[in-house]
């Protein structure tokens, strides 16, 4: 986008404070960023899934959206806007309704890769002219920190807890980056937090710029579920990337594109070693389980470069 | 000109949707509602209408995507049967809490289990706490009457609330009949302009579905509350606009042969047609019978029911659902509230019937006023002095032989 | 500041409050004071302070103003304390201490 990061700053906010996410919560700043990216003369419509986000943005009768927000449900988020959206398009094309407006949904983890990914697979599918932004905080975390799919393998979760006989998540995280682009929509990508935030604004300015649907999958750290200190919120998105663990790219009409590729590339152990979710795989008896994760993010990055064409 | 036509019950709801043209009708298909948004949707691939058509992955998301239509200040419409309405179950609740007037075209079938397409009200009777008005229809021209009248009665200033409007599954969707239509023109001036009283598209943000604390919950359903309460007043309002254009009346309930009746019939849906023969019969034969139809389930009619049952010996209330409450159908429970308030020591008995599309004939109906007669009469019987039971259910294994 | 509109309270009736939860006009949250949250506070040294902004998107509680284009202090009603500025700012000008 061809706006420089002061300019940037400047636009009007479109998430206030005043909300009750927790003090150092990643979601806000990426819902503050997302809505950055749109422009200045653009309405927004945002939808937003039950979770952590929604209920502490709309506590009644104090709503943290300047734009028009609509919640329903936890598992529809992306249904509900297509209803917003298709609404718009019938009144527009009926002379009852004239402006521009962008649909923004945005869902957890959970609302988005289990509890709600039927109705984002539907809403992509149908190709609504819409944004869909997941705040992926690896846990169904309003309700006290319960695995999801999206949950990295072996953390340490109230319903995959590190005990004496599992030690935490035993499975994968499902990718629901390239679950979306494998939906074949125009625009498909992943990214996080950085310093600048230029890679979240670029992809968002770029999602809402394009007809037709969006997804893009922001790793939102949560300092009580993955045991940081909330101050550090940008180092362990930065770990996130330096590592591969959360690689940063976009597909654009199915050409997949690298975002960044670290200089240095460092050991997934730096990123477990900075989250209290991940302590048990350091005590004895857990050896190898450090390096089966690295074995699996090596490989998931080899696959991600071949696909990037690198 | 308004015309006469042969057409089912699907079919006649669909063309009452294509006079209405709402703006936005998101729909999944299920057995027997199908036909609605098939028939619909060649409307709209021909240009016939202004509709945007939402083929939803699940009737979870159609009901949700009403929700959104809705809100974003579109006249919005769909259709659905047993465990269609079933899915979309929280999203009735979230609709009506919203003060949504989504209306729904519900063509009743059987709840699974076991799995059966066949008519009951098992599927709406099981959405009546969801705070939705509830209208039934006997045929094919009330489908039609009703739906027109359902945009006006869900987007009252004093109502505010989403509409369903039932009918028999393949006895009245499927089932051609003659019916008369009104003409397009008629259509679209009754239901007129859809003016939201919030819009998410509109000049002012709104934000819509809080997250409330125990501070303001119980304020919100007693608003709620309020709203199906001048629903009574609502209904009966349009009813009456609606005879003047069509000749046709409505009202919250239909009395037949009431005036005079001994013994009463209440009962909702198709059966109250198959009751007509029986009454015609059993009339010929000197017997004072009469039936009150329910149309309007939800807000329950209180008033007109205790007074339409003043003068009657005994009654009998036919439910095709079941609560399983171990007492009675959901409708019996309704009628037992009103007459605990006006006439406590009436003569009642609750016949269960129809499950699954279980046939219910007109001898079945002959039986019924027949037992409640014999039974008012002879109070000591203390062997058959269940007050519910199943109409129609084989008791015995032997072929042939009547409970 | 804009002036706080009459949003509906704990103690109005039911007639009162906005039927369906719907709640009219954009972020009302601005309102609600989340500032008691706070055990730790920022504490801005504006002579060390470069402008370089990259403090005010990292706030997940939109509390670092801006006023024609520069960042002014902290906005105490909604920072929670969270630190996270204190941590990324590139010259130290903002250190948290113990909130009174």
């Amino acid at each position: 986008m061809n706006v420089n990061f002061k300019t940037l700053m400047e636009r009007e906010e479109r998430f206030s404070g005043g909300h009750r996410m927790c003090a150092g919560c990643g979601a806000p700043v990426a819902v503050r960023a997302i809505m950055r990216a749109v422009d200045p003369e653009d309405r927004a419509v945002v939808g937003c899934a039950t979770g952590c986000l929604e209920v502490s943005s709309f506590t009644y009768p104090y709503s943290a959206w300047t734009d028009s927000f609509i919640h329903s449900a936890f598992e529809n988020a992306a249904a509900t806007i297509s209803g917003v959206e298709a609404a718009y398009e019938s009144l527009r094309r009926q002379g009852k309704v004239s402006g521009a407006r962008k649909f923004i949904t945005f869902g957890g983890d959970g609302g988005s890769y289990d509890i709600g990914l039927q109705s984002l697979s539907g809403a992509m599918e149908r190709g609504h002219d819409m944004l869909y932004v997941c705040y992926d905080n690896g846990a169904y975390m309003n309700t006290g920190i319960q695995r999801s799919s999206g949950t990295p393998r072996y953390a340490d979760t109230t319903t995959s807890p590190a005990g004496k006989v599992i030690p935490g998540k035993k499975q994968n995280r499902k990718d629901l980056t390239q679950i979306m682009a494998a939906h074949n929509i125009p625009y498909a990508a992943q990214t996080t937090l950085t310093a600048n935030f230029k890679d979240l604004h670029e992809k968002a300015h770029r999602a809402l710029g394009m007809k037709g649907a969006a997804f893009i999958n922001v790793l939102s750290p949560c300092p009580r579920g993955w045991r940081y200190e909330a101050k550090n919120l940008m180092q362990i998105c930065k770990l996130a990337v330096d590592t591969c663990i959360w690689p940063m790219y976009e597909v654009i009409e199915g050409d997949w594109i690298l975002s960044y590729e670290p200089k240095n590339k460092l050991p997934v152990e730096d990123y477990l070693r900075s989250q209290g979710r991940f302590k048990h795989l350091f005590t004895s008896g857990n050896e190898g389980l450090v390096e089966s994760i690295q074995k699996q993010v090596d490989r998931d990055w080899d696959l991600l470069l071949k696909r990037c064409k690198y | 000109m308004n015309r006469k036509s042969c057409l089912s019950g699907n079919e006649a709801v669909a063309y009452a949707m294509k006079q209405i043209n709402p703006d936005v009708v998101p729909a999944f298909p299920i057995t027997p509602s199908t036909e609605i948004p098939m028939k619909f949707s060649s409307y709209v691939a021909d240009g016939l209408v202004d509709t945007e058509f939402v083929a939803v992955e699940s009737e979870h998301s159609a009901m949700s995507a009403c929700i959104g239509s809705q809100a974003a200040g579109a006249r919005t419409m769909s259709a659905t049967s047993a465990n269609g309405l079933a899915l979309m179950w929280e999203m009735l609740y979230i609709a009506s809490s919203f003060r949504l007037p989504i209306i729904l075209c519900c063509v009743n079938r059987a709840l699974s289990g076991p799995i059966n397409i066949n008519n009951d009200h098992g599927d709406s009777m099981g959405a009546r706490d969801a705070g939705w008005i509830q209208i039934y229809s006997e045929n094919n021209q009330e489908a039609y009457d009703n739906l027109i009248q359902a945009v006006r009665i869900g987007e009252h200033s004093e109502v505010q609330l989403p509409v369903m409007v039932c009918q028999d599954g393949f006895i009245t969707s499927h089932a051609v009949e003659n019916i008369e239509l009104l003409d397009d023109m008629t259509v679209k001036d009754f239901v007129g302009t859809y003016r939201p009283v919030n819009s998410l598209l509109g000049n002012e943000s709104i934000a819509m579905g809080p997250y409330e604390s125990a501070d303001f919950y119980i304020e919100h359903k007693r608003q709620q509350a309020e709203a199906i309460i001048n629903a009574v007043q609502v209904v009966a309002e349009i009813g009456t606009l609606y005879a003047e254009l069509t000749g046709r009346p409505y009202g919250l309930i239909e009395k037949v042969s009431m005036d005079d009746a001994d013994y009463a019939l209440v009962v909702i849906g198709s059966t109250a047609g198959t009751s007509r023969a029986a009454i015609r019969i059993l009339r010929a034969e000197g017997i004072k019978v009469g039936m009150i139809k329910i149309r309007v389930y939800r807000p329950f009619p209180e008033a007109e029911v205790a007074a339409a049952l003043e003068g009657v010996t005994a009654a009998a209330v036919l439910d095709k659902a079941e609560g399983l409450s171990g007492t009675g159908g959901p409708l019996y429970a309704d009628v037992c509230t009103t007459l605990h308030r006006h006439r406590n020591n009436l003569f009642t008995r609750n016949f269960v019937y129809g499950l699954g599309g279980r046939d219910v004939k007109v001898s079945d109906i002959i039986y019924v006023f027949r037992e409640i007669a014999r039974e008012s009469a002879d109070p000591g019987n203390m062997q058959r002095m269940i007050p519910y039971r199943y109409l129609g259910v084989r008791e015995n294994t032997h072929p042939g032989e009547q409970t | 500041m804009k002036r706080k509109p009459a949003l509906p309270g704990p103690t109005d009736s039911w007639r009162e409050i906005t039927p369906g939860g719907t709640i009219r006009g954009g972020a009302s949250a601005v309102f609600f004071k989340t500032g008691d949250w706070r055990t730790w506070r920022p504490v801005w040294n504006q002579e060390a302070c470069r402008q370089c902004l990259l403090c005010f998107p990292v706030c997940p509680d939109s509390s670092i103003p801006l006023a024609e284009g520069k960042r002014t202090d902290f906005n105490f009603n909604h920072c929670k304390g969270c630190g996270i500025c204190a941590e990324i700012c590139p010259v130290h000008a903002i250190s948290m201490i113990k909130e009174r």
